[in-house]
C-alpha cells in the first residue's frame, strides 16, 4: 500500500521537453505543412491545367505574341497596324492605359484639391455644394459612371459635320475631340530639352530659396523665377529658333475632320469617370488632412496676421501633406487600377488589348499574367516612388 | 429698484444688426470678404442654371404614368414609364416573372437581418445563427426546389438579389481567410510572413477586372477535366479572394492597435498562441476596425458591379439588358438615374452608419 505504483508518476523523458513543446521545432512543422499544403494545391492546380491545356491542343507559353496579332486598335500612340505582332498591341494598350492614368493622375489631384479645400470653406454655399458633389460620386460604382458618361457622351453629342467647336480650333463630336498642335518643327525637341533643363533650374532655385530665406530671413521669391526657368527658358529657345508659328488646327472638310490631333470619346469618357469619381474620394483624403492640423496653428497663424489664403499655403498645407500623402498615393493606385474598367466602354486600354488577345488565341492563362504583371508593376512603381516622397516629407521625428 | 439680473440684461448693448439673425448669417456665411461674396454668386448661378431645367426634366415635363415609348419620345422631360415597363426586369433579372415574389421576399428577409446587425445591443452569440437562418432561407427562396416552389437554376438569377448575394457571400466568405491572412503577416514564422505578405500584396495589386477574368477564363483549366462550375460561383469565388487581401489589411491595422501588454499579460496567465489569439487580442481587434470594414463592405457593394462585364446580370448588368430593348433605350438616363439611386441609398447610409459607429466606439474604449 505504502508501496508508490510507478504508473501514478511517470517519469519524464530525460531528453528535456517533447520535440511539439518546443516552440522552433513547433514554427518548423507548422510552415513545412503549410508550405507542404500550398505547394501541393498549387502542384494539383498546375496538373490539372495542363491535362486541360493538352486536351485542348492549346499550346503554352509565350511563343505567341510574336505572331500577327490581326486586330486594329482604334488608337494607339505608337503606330500600330492589323499585322503588326501581339506584342506591339500589348505594348500600345499599355501606352494608352499610362496616358488614361497619368493624365487622370495630374487632373484628380487639382480637382481633389479644389473640393477638399472647398468642403471646409467658410462659404456655407460653397461647402454645401462641394460635399453634394462628394456624397453623390463616390457612393455610385464607377462601372454605372463610365457607362452613364460614355452612353451620354456618344448619344448628345452631334455627329460628324456639326461639331461643337470652340474657337474654331478645337471640335467635339461623337468621335471624339479634335485640338490643334504646333506643325513640327527642328526647334521643337530642343525646346523640350530645355524645358526639363528649366525644370531643374527651378527645383535649384527652389532650393537655394529656401536656403538664403533660412539664412538671412529675407524672403526671396520662388514663383516667379521658377515660372521663369520653366515656361521661359523654352520662349527663349524658341524665339531663337525662329518663332515658328504654324499651328496645324483641325479642319472641316467635306465628310470628315483633317489636321489636328484627336483623341476619342472612349477616351474623354474614361478619363471624365475616373477623374469625377476618384475626385470625390482625393477630397476627402485633402479635407482629412487638412482637419488633422490642429486649431492652433490656423489661430497663430493668423494672430501673426497672415491672410487666409497665405494660412492655407504656408501653415496648413505644409503640414497637412504629411497626412495625405499615404492615402493619396493609395487613390493614384485605384485610379490606375480602375482604368482597367476601359474595357467596358471600348477604350483600348492594356485589358482590352489582352481580353481580344485572349478570346483569339485562347492563351487565357498568358494573357492575364500579362495584365496582373503590368499592373504589379505599375503599382510598385507608383508605391515606390510615393514611399521615397513621403520620407522625404515626414517629419524627423525626436 | 428693478432686480440686478433685468439691470443687466437691459443696459447689454444689442449686437449691431447685420451680425445676428438671417442677415448676420448671410453676412458671415456668404458674404464675409469680396472673394467669398464673389463665389457666392458663382455658385448661385451655377444653380441657377443647372436645378430648374433638372426640376423641370425630372418632374414637371416627366412623364409619370405607364406609356408607351412613343408618348416620352413627343414628351420633353424624363421618361418614367420605362421604370413601368422595366423595373422588374433591371431589380431581378432574368428571374421567371410570376415567381419574382421569392427574391423580393429574399432580398426582405435580408436587409431586415442586416438592419438587425446595426444594432450595437445585437451584438451577440446568437445573431451568428440568425445570419446563419438568413442565408439558409436566402438560398431556398431563391433556388427553390421545395415546398411547392419551382426550381430555379442560379443562372436564371439577377438584379439587385443577385448583387445583395456577391456582395452579403463575399464578406461573409472572405472573412476567415482575412483573419488567416492578417494574423500570417504578423506571424513570425519567416514562410508563412512571407506567404500571406505575398499573397495580399499580389491581389492589392492588380485591379478586380483582371481577377474575375481569371475566374472566368481560368477557373476551367484549373479543374479537373469533366467538373463543371457556374458562372455565379467563380465570380464569387474572385469576389472573395479579391476581399480577402483588403479585409486582411484592414484586421492587421485592429491588430496593431492592440497595446503589446495585452498579449503579454494573457501569456503570462499561461495562454497559449491560439488561446490568446481567438480570446483577448481578435475580440479586441476586431471591434476597433467594425468601421473600416463597413466601408470596405462599401467598397465591395460597389465592386460587384463589375460581374457585368463578365456578363453575369447584377443590378447594373440587368439595366443593360433592359436597355438593350431597342424601343426603350434612348432613355437611357432614366434607367441610370433609377439604378444609381438604388446603389446611392446603401451606400448613403452604410457610410453614414459607419461614422455614427465610429463615434460611439470612441468613447471611452481607447487603451
Amino acid at each position: 500500500m505504502a508501496e508508490p505504483t510507478p504508473s501514478l508518476a511517470p517519469a519524464r523523458p530525460p531528453t528535456g521537453p517533447r520535440v511539439w513543446n518546443n516552440p522552433r521545432a513547433r514554427a518548423i512543422i507548422y510552415q513545412v505543412l503549410v508550405l507542404g499544403g500550398v505547394i501541393g494545391a498549387a502542384a494539383y492546380l498546375i496538373d490539372n491545367t495542363l491535362t486541360n491545356l493538352a486536351e485542348r491542343s492549346i499550346r503554352s507559353g509565350f511563343s505567341f505574341i510574336w505572331h500577327e496579332a490581326g486586330f486594329a486598335i482604334s488608337e494607339a500612340l505608337i503606330d500600330y497596324q492589323p499585322n503588326h505582332s501581339y506584342v506591339r498591341a500589348f505594348i500600345a494598350g499599355l501606352l494608352n492605359t499610362l496616358k488614361v492614368g497619368l493624365l487622370g493622375i495630374v487632373l484628380v489631384t487639382i480637382l481633389g484639391i479644389i473640393i477638399g479645400i472647398a468642403r471646409l470653406s467658410t462659404n456655407w454655399l460653397v461647402a454645401r455644394l462641394a460635399s453634394v458633389y462628394v456624397e453623390t460620386f463616390r457612393n455610385v460604382p464607377l462601372l454605372l459612371q463610365l457607362y452613364l458618361w460614355y452612353s451620354l457622351l456618344t448619344e448628345m453629342l452631334p455627329g460628324g459635320r456639326d461639331a461643337l467647336s470652340l474657337f474654331t480650333a478645337f471640335y467635339l463630336n461623337k468621335s471624339g475631340l479634335m485640338y490643334p498642335v504646333p506643325v513640327y518643327d527642328g526647334i521643337h525637341p530642343f525646346m523640350i530639352v530645355a524645358f526639363l533643363i528649366g525644370c531643374v533650374g527651378a527645383y535649384a532655385w527652389g532650393r537655394y530659396a529656401t536656403r538664403r530665406h533660412e539664412a538671412t530671413g529675407v524672403p526671396t521669391p520662388r514663383f516667379w523665377p521658377s515660372v521663369g526657368f520653366v515656361l521661359g527658358l523654352p520662349l527663349v529657345v524658341w524665339l531663337i529658333g525662329g518663332a515658328p508659328t504654324a499651328i496645324d488646327v483641325p479642319q472641316m472638310e467635306r465628310f470628315r475632320f483633317v489636321g489636328g490631333w484627336h483623341v476619342s470619346i472612349e477616351f474623354i469618357a474614361l478619363l471624365l469617370g475616373l477623374v469625377v469619381y476618384t475626385g470625390a474620394f482625393v477630397a476627402e483624403t485633402v479635407r482629412a488632412g487638412i482637419l488633422s492640423v490642429s486649431r492652433g496653428q490656423t489661430e497663430a497663424a493668423l494672430s501673426l496676421g497672415l491672410r487666409r489664403g497665405l494660412v492655407l499655403r504656408l501653415v496648413l498645407l505644409p503640414q497637412a501633406l504629411r497626412v495625405i500623402m499615404p492615402p493619396l498615393t493609395s487613390q493614384y493606385l485605384n485610379l490606375m487600377k480602375n482604368s482597367s474598367l476601359a474595357v467596358a466602354i471600348g477604350y483600348p486600354d492594356l485589358v482590352a488589348v489582352a481580353n481580344t488577345t485572349l478570346n483569339q488565341t485562347g492563351q487565357a492563362i498568358e494573357a492575364i499574367a500579362v495584365i496582373m504583371a503590368v499592373y504589379l508593376t505599375i503599382s510598385l512603381a507608383i508605391s515606390g516612388f510615393m514611399n521615397w516622397y513621403n520620407k522625404r516629407v515626414a517629419l524627423v521625428e525626436r | 429698484m428693478a432686480p440686478v439680473s433685468s439691470v443687466v440684461a437691459g443696459s447689454a448693448p444689442r449686437p449691431p444688426a447685420d451680425s445676428i439673425g438671417v442677415l448676420g448669417w448671410l453676412r458671415t456665411r456668404l458674404f464675409s470678404s469680396v472673394l467669398n461674396s464673389i463665389l457666392t454668386i458663382l455658385c448661385i448661378g451655377l444653380l441657377v442654371w443647372i436645378v430648374p431645367p433638372l426640376i423641370d426634366w425630372m418632374i414637371l415635363d416627366a412623364v409619370w404614368s405607364a406609356a408607351p415609348p412613343e408618348v416620352c419620345r413627343a414628351a420633353e422631360g424624363a421618361c418614367w414609364a420605362l421604370l413601368h415597363e422595366k423595373a422588374r426586369l433591371i431589380l431581378f433579372g432574368r428571374y421567371p416573372y410570376v415567381e419574382q415574389w421569392r427574391p423580393l421576399l429574399a432580398m426582405t428577409v435580408l436587409i431586415v437581418a442586416i438592419a438587425l446587425s446595426c444594432n450595437r445591443n445585437f451584438w451577440r452569440p446568437w445573431l451568428a445563427g440568425v445570419w446563419a437562418g438568413t442565408l439558409a432561407l436566402f438560398g431556398l427562396l431563391m433556388w427553390g426546389g421545395v415546398l411547392g416552389m419551382t426550381y430555379v437554376e442560379n443562372t436564371l438569377w439577377g438584379g439587385l438579389p443577385l448583387t445583395m448575394i456577391l456582395s452579403v457571400f463575399g464578406m461573409v466568405g472572405s472573412f476567415p481567410l482575412a483573419v488567416a491572412l492578417a494574423l500570417g503577416r504578423r506571424s513570425r514564422m519567416p514562410i508563412i510572413h512571407a506567404l500571406s505578405v505575398g499573397y495580399i500584396e499580389l491581389i492589392r495589386g492588380v485591379p478586380l477586372i483582371s481577377v474575375l477574368f481569371m475566374a472566368s477564363f481560368m477557373f476551367p483549366l484549373f479543374l479537373p477535366s469533366g467538373v463543371k462550375v457556374d458562372e455565379l460561383l467563380r465570380a464569387q469565388v474572385a469576389i472573395i479572394l479579391f476581399t480577402a487581401a483588403y479585409l486582411a489589411e484592414v484586421i492587421r491595422g485592429g491588430l496593431q492597435s492592440i497595446p503589446r501588454g495585452q498579449d503579454e499579460s494573457a501569456k503570462s496567465l499561461g495562454l497559449n498562441y491560439w488561446q490568446t489569439t481567438t480570446m483577448i487580442v481578435l475580440p479586441q481587434a476586431l471591434r476597433a476596425v467594425i468601421p473600416p470594414i463597413v466601408n470596405t463592405f462599401i467598397s465591395l457593394f460597389k465592386d460587384t458591379s463589375l460581374v457585368a462585364i463578365v456578363s453575369l446580370f447584377d443590378l447594373l448588368g440587368s439595366l443593360r439588358l433592359a436597355l438593350a430593348d431597342p424601343l426603350w433605350r434612348n432613355y437611357f438616363i432614366e434607367g441610370y438615374v433609377f439604378v444609381a439611386l438604388i446603389y446611392f441609398f446603401f451606400c448613403f447610409f452604410m457610410s453614414k452608419y459607419s461614422q455614427y459607429l465610429e463615434s460611439q466606439l470612441q468613447t471611452g474604449h481607447r487603451p
